[in-house]
């Protein structure tokens, strides 16, 4: 299995944790995996990126553009930051939720959420946007987003990863009073999916 | 053996580990670390590691231990060595009888740095010997060899990665801890003639160190990580650090016919390299640098042999250009060399897989001599920077997403009381490092200067030279100000300056990642200490006016800084309020929506990410308010209410 699988969003949404697991699953199925992130100050607030290389024959951490096979978007327009690196029949899961950054709230400026999850409408044909809100406030827990994200990758097919696998780490490598809630995210991603709710 | 997922500065930290280091110094700094953390938290029994108060401090104690025999590690970022470099300088002249590897990260971009300084040069200008790793797998292997030669050449090495090398993950096949070496010191042997510096001994020495480099110049060549890819018998792919842990060079066409170019790169652009190669129709021969100083001139020209043309990848300065442009000058060779000097790769910022892809593809897609590369080169690498360039087409106009002071934060609520104390006077705001830095963001504005560690102190007291009608303030961290800022208070003492020092002190070094120090009363070994009060520092220096005041009690903190502001000479301000990321949050405002007036003063006047607008109405964001209250303070109509003691 090789995949370049990128997650995005605003400092503080838990792409990094997220990131850790995907690595941790492919680390126990003894793949090899490399990955990078953002660290340090732009994480206050700012864009913040994580790439994951998993598979033989990798050399560096940094996935190149056009060549990514999942974008994992906690953010609309962070997935539309990130876009050029999709390739063509990649696939991109999305959270629908925008987070207005402090310029915009000043300046009064808008930016909307709904624009940029048009935008990957249009230009993304494998494209799951799902209503991360209202999901986190079913789930009782803003903080399920990254798990949710996850989730909804896992029914997509395109994180190469089963449910199962992900259950185990996240039982290894996240204290026990999270695992919980963690799994209803999961079941919630697969449930809705199987349902059709779980699009936005 | 075991495969551990570590980021590149822990895989550092295990190799140290590995390598038996019995002491650990630093300094934090991004991005560096996590590796005097991480042999914090993995140590042996036996194994002292501390936070120094700065990098002098860190190179000095690390001295000493390895005087003594000990193994050591002193870890910083690239400015921090500026800091450190006194020591280092003349500590080459004595040189050391443990091994002693500096670990100094460098930070392309630059991405949380003041300069985009390289530490390859200061390797040169120190003649200290200098690895440069390309991976984590490399990293962890690499610092256990520079122990090595640390100790038989008896000189500081250097060891340094860079940013994406140093936050890279990669799985990494680690050594248990019963393979780990063991060091015992054999403690300090009396001889002035070898530790005490002297002008005969410093003339002594430096001939030695010079033709010791240039015999390590000769050893290096035979440095299984320094290599030629095809290998052609050569060491081959020896710790590349590839994911599959292999030769991954596949694409290189081994056959043999690897025509005219080559290719030379370093660190992380050396895997970008080795990456666009794979995918390339085009062959090409290519030279790894792992050890820029002393270079390795034999292989470099074994390298250069029978080629027309080179293409050097590197991020920072153009170390390996000059050296191979050097070498074809010293032996008549007619090779030409591209890279940063010819404006072909582009002088400043990363590096990125996308514009080393570029390099190379234009390099390698023109036939030699036929067509002037420049001009295409040159065209190819005016937008390179790591952030992809717009989509095409009707892409919406992306939000701007700057760092800001995060939602709570202590260092809002106290440039805000300054900010009102002081409205409408003649002020300067000198900033420092720190997270504070960020105070210079709109609608806050207030951090007019920002230059190094501890600058901000000697700056007020330069333009309140010049122009004495104005009120001058330094604001300084509590971490930065143990660090380097208290020479400068003695300065503005002594020479009877007129200035504020603002002292913002959250109980931590929070922008490099919460790290304790002298102020704290903890070490990174998790030991309870004496805190060094800061105030007792002020008073004992003769600061003679010093107030401390909680900078969320927004009126007490405004008289203070009317108060303080007004009197004469040095006097100094201290706001008390820890770092909202090493506290519970007391709980979230809310806004009574009846009595908002929808002013907007609250944004408009602070810039807290948790206060947003919702079709026209002001809300508070739940998942980001920690309930400090300020906005609750700021509000016309007191229409913020909830949290901690503000309703």
């Amino acid at each position: 299995m090789n995949k370049n699988i990128i997650l995005c969003g605003v400092g503080g949404q838990g792409t990094i944790l997220a990131s850790k697991l995907i690595a941790a699953a492919a680390m126990k199925k003894d793949i090899p995996v490399m990955s990078a992130e953002t660290i340090g100050m732009a994480q206050r607030g700012g864009s913040v990126f994580s790439h994951v290389r998993i598979g033989e024959g990798i050399c560096s951490p940094m996935i190149a553009r056009g060549t990514a096979d999942l974008i994992l978007g906690f953010e609309p327009g962070e997935a539309v930051r990130m876009l050029p690196y999709l390739k063509p029949d990649g696939q991109v899961v999305v959270s629908s939720r925008a987070i207005m950054p402090v310029t915009a709230t000043l300046s009064g400026s808008s930016y909307s959420g709904d624009a940029m999850t048009a935008y990957l409408r249009e230009q993304v044909r494998g494209l799951c946007v799902v209503d991360g809100e209202r999901a986190c406030r079913r789930l009782g827990s803003p903080k399920v987003l990254n798990i949710l994200l996850l989730g909804a990758a896992v029914e997509s097919g395109a994180l190469g990863f089963t449910e199962d696998e992900l259950r185990e780490v996240i039982k290894e490598r996240l204290p026990e009073k999270f695992h919980e809630i963690n799994f209803r995210a999961l079941s919630y991603a697969r449930e809705r999916k199987e349902t059709g709710q779980l699009r936005a | 053996m075991h495969k551990e997922f570590l980021m590149g500065n822990e895989a550092i930290a295990l190799g140290a580990i590995a390598a038996g280091i019995n002491l650990a110094a630093g300094y934090p700094g991004t991005p560096s670390s996590e590796v005097l953390e991480t042999v914090a938290k993995r140590r042996p029994r036996g194994t002292y590691v501390e936070w120094s108060v700065n990098e002098k401090a860190a190179m000095e104690v690390a001295a000493g231990a390895a005087y003594a025999g000990a193994r050591v590690m002193v870890t910083m970022k690239q400015v921090g060595l500026n800091v450190a470099s006194d020591p280092l300088m003349s500590l080459e002249y004595i040189g050391v009888k443990g091994g002693m590897v500096v670990l100094v990260a460098d930070d392309p971009g630059p991405i949380s740095s003041q300069t985009e300084q390289d530490t390859r040069h200061f390797a040169a200008f120190s003649k200290v010997p200098c690895f440069d790793p390309c991976s984590a797998q490399e990293a962890y292997e690499m610092v256990q060899e520079a122990f090595d030669y640390s100790e038989k050449y008896g000189t500081p090495v250097f060891l340094r990665p860079t940013t994406r090398v140093c936050h890279g993950y990669a799985s990494v096949t680690v050594k248990d801890a019963d393979e780990y070496r063991v060091n015992r010191p054999e403690g300090f042997v009396k001889d002035s003639g070898r530790w005490v510096i002297f002008p005969r001994l410093s003339l002594r020495n430096h001939e030695k160190i010079e033709a010791r480099n240039e015999a390590l110049s000769e050893v290096f060549s035979s440095y299984g990580r320094n290599c030629i890819y095809p290998s052609g018998g050569r060491g081959g792919a020896s710790g590349l650090g590839t994911a599959a842990g292999g030769d991954g060079a596949s694409g290189l066409n081994p056959s043999g016919s690897i025509g005219k170019k080559g290719i030379a790169a370093g660190g992380i652009s050396f895997t970008y390299a080795m990456e666009a190669l794979k995918d390339s129709p085009q062959p090409a021969r290519l030279f790894k640098v792992a050890t820029p100083f002393p270079f390795p001139e034999r292989l470099a020209l074994e390298f250069l042999d029978g080629l027309d043309e080179v293409l050097c990848l590197e991020e920072l300065d153009p170390v390996i250009e000059r050296e191979l442009t050097y070498l074809c000058g010293k032996h008549h060779l007619p090779v030409r060399i591209y890279g940063k000097l010819t404006h072909h790769v582009k002088i400043a910022g990363e590096n990125s897989r996308d514009s080393v892809n570029r390099n190379i593809a234009d390099f390698l897609g023109k036939a030699a001599g036929q067509e002037d590369i420049a001009g295409s080169l040159a065209q190819s690498s005016s937008q390179l920077s790591f952030q992809p360039s717009p989509h095409p087409s009707s892409q919406p106009s992306l939000p701007v997403r700057p760092p800001v002071l995060c939602a709570g934060c202590p260092h809002r609520a106290s440039f805000y009381a300054v900010k009102t104390a002081m409205k409408g006077k003649k002020t300067i705001f000198c900033g420092d490092i720190g997270c504070y830095t960020l105070g210079n963001a709109m609608p806050l504005d207030m951090v007019d200067t920002c230059l190094c560690m501890g600058a901000g102190l000697g700056i007020a007291q330069g333009v309140g030279r010049i122009e004495p009608d104005t009120c001058c303030f330094a604001f300084v961290g509590d971490s930065t100000f143990f660090a380097s800022a208290i020479t400068g208070v003695v300065n503005a003492v002594y020479n009877q300056a007129n200035m504020t020092l603002v002292v913002l002190d959250n109980s931590t070094t929070a922008m490099t990642g919460h790290q304790p120090h002298p102020g704290t009363g903890r070490t990174v070994m998790g030991d309870v200490t004496a805190k060094v009060s800061i105030e007792a520092v002020l008073r004992g220096i003769g600061v003679s006016v010093v107030e401390t005041a909680d900078p969320l009690d927004l009126s007490a903190a405004v008289a203070c800084v009317k108060r303080v502001a007004a009197e004469p000479g040095v006097k100094a301000i201290l706001f008390r309020s820890p770092c909202i990321a090493i506290t519970k949050p007391s709980g979230c405002l809310h806004i009574d929506q009846d009595r908002c007036i929808r002013c907007g003063k609250c944004i408009r006047e602070l810039g807290c990410p948790a206060l947003v607008t919702d079709s026209g109405r002001v809300c508070v964001d739940a998942s980001l308010c920690t309930g400090c209250g300020l906005c609750a303070q700021v509000c016309p109509v007191k229409a913020i209410g909830g949290g901690d003691g503000n309703e």
